[in-house]
């Protein structure tokens, strides 16, 4: 059995990767939040504190363009609900003797990435580990979005144009190879595109605000497709 | 929005988000046994995203073609490679081209 200094090493080592990841994308985010006119101390805290891509973004365009409160819970809701998937299948991975305290500790940097590198590891996951694997993309993400942020104000515009558009880089980076391997997600990603373009550009439809459309789209989208195409027993 | 409210709306973001995370995590030790439950939760990261990104993208900055030709390198290449920071970086290397040549 592996000591747990060297658990929290190997950790950090497999961390490196995704906060080099996390620190490009974030400086997009960091620009977009401040050409958004939010101040770069609260899109850095934003970034220490909720450690999600998908979520900060709606959640920067809904503060924009002053959307409620209750807009906001809804669209991290329905948004970061795949945090929720991704906690159920490692709790199948954690070690058995991880304490409640550890669940509540580990909690905080589930993330797609993290998520991904974790459930591939041979065994089960101790929370030693996790704090290792969380640490450095964390960090990598706060840093990003701060140096963005400040950046974001003496860049030339062509360069925060340009760079803006790495967030939705990184989207497409975990759309498409699924896609390509698995029609039934393929099929709900023309849905949701197909709805969320129609919520756009129907006139009549403009009253929805882009946190309720992105709701709208993915209930739409991945309830046709849980019919249509079940998701089988885990491999 | 004054800094007080902002710093609710970012908290309140914060506990949403922790929360989701959190409650399977604390919570749950077995499987899900609902196909459908299980289905509609696998799906819904994609939909998510693609909807975030389609149209949404083409409005990233003030030039159209510029996001357009960045949608456009950034799948290809997503095709081909299974890598955040390859793909992201291509999206905005195509979008900074297509600024510099208009």
């Amino acid at each position: 059995m592996k000591k747990n200094s060297s658990l929290f090493v190997n950790g950090l080592y497999d961390g490196i990767p995704i906060a080099l990841g996390y620190f490009s994308v974030s400086f997009g985010f960091g620009i977009s939040a401040s050409s958004l006119g939010i101040p770069t101390w609260a899109s850095t805290l934003m970034s220490l504190i909720n450690v999600t891509s998908a979520g900060q973004f709606a959640g920067i365009s809904i503060i924009a363009s002053i959307g409620t409160i209750v807009e906001m819970i809804l669209t991290q809701l329905v948004i970061n609900l795949r945090y929720s998937l991704m906690g159920l299948s490692l709790t199948q991975k954690l070690d058995d003797k991880m304490t409640l305290l550890e669940r509540f500790l580990i909690s905080y940097g589930i993330t797609d990435e993290i998520f991904a590198v974790a459930i591939s590891k041979e065994g089960s996951v101790k929370a030693k580990y996790m704090y290792g694997l969380i640490l450095l993309p964390v960090l990598g993400w706060t840093a990003g979005t701060f140096l963005g942020a400040v950046a974001g104000n003496i860049l030339p515009a062509m360069l925060s144009a340009a760079l803006s558009l790495a967030i939705y880089g990184m989207f497409i980076a975990i759309v498409i190879p699924v896609c390509k391997k698995n029609q039934g997600v393929l099929f709900c990603c023309l849905i949701s595109a197909v709805v969320s373009c129609a919520l756009k550009y129907i006139p009549g439809l403009s009253f929805i605000s882009t946190g309720f459309a992105v709701i709208i789209c993915a209930i739409v989208a991945s309830v046709i497709m849980a019919i249509l195409k079940p998701v089988e027993e885990e491999k | 929005m004054d800094n007080i409210t902002l710093l609710i709306y970012i908290v309140v973001m914060a506990l949403v988000t922790y929360l989701v995370r959190m409650l399977p995590i604390v919570a749950f030790r077995k499987k899900i046994s609902s196909v459908f439950i299980k289905s509609v939760l696998y799906y819904i990261p994609y939909a998510v995203l693609t909807a975030m990104t389609i149209p949404f993208m083409l409005y990233a900055n003030d030039s159209i073609l510029s996001c357009a030709v960045a949608f456009a390198a950034a799948a290809v290449m997503a095709y081909f490679k299974d890598n955040l920071l390859i793909v992201a970086s291509t999206a905005s290397l195509a979008a900074f081209i297509v600024l510099v040549l208009l």
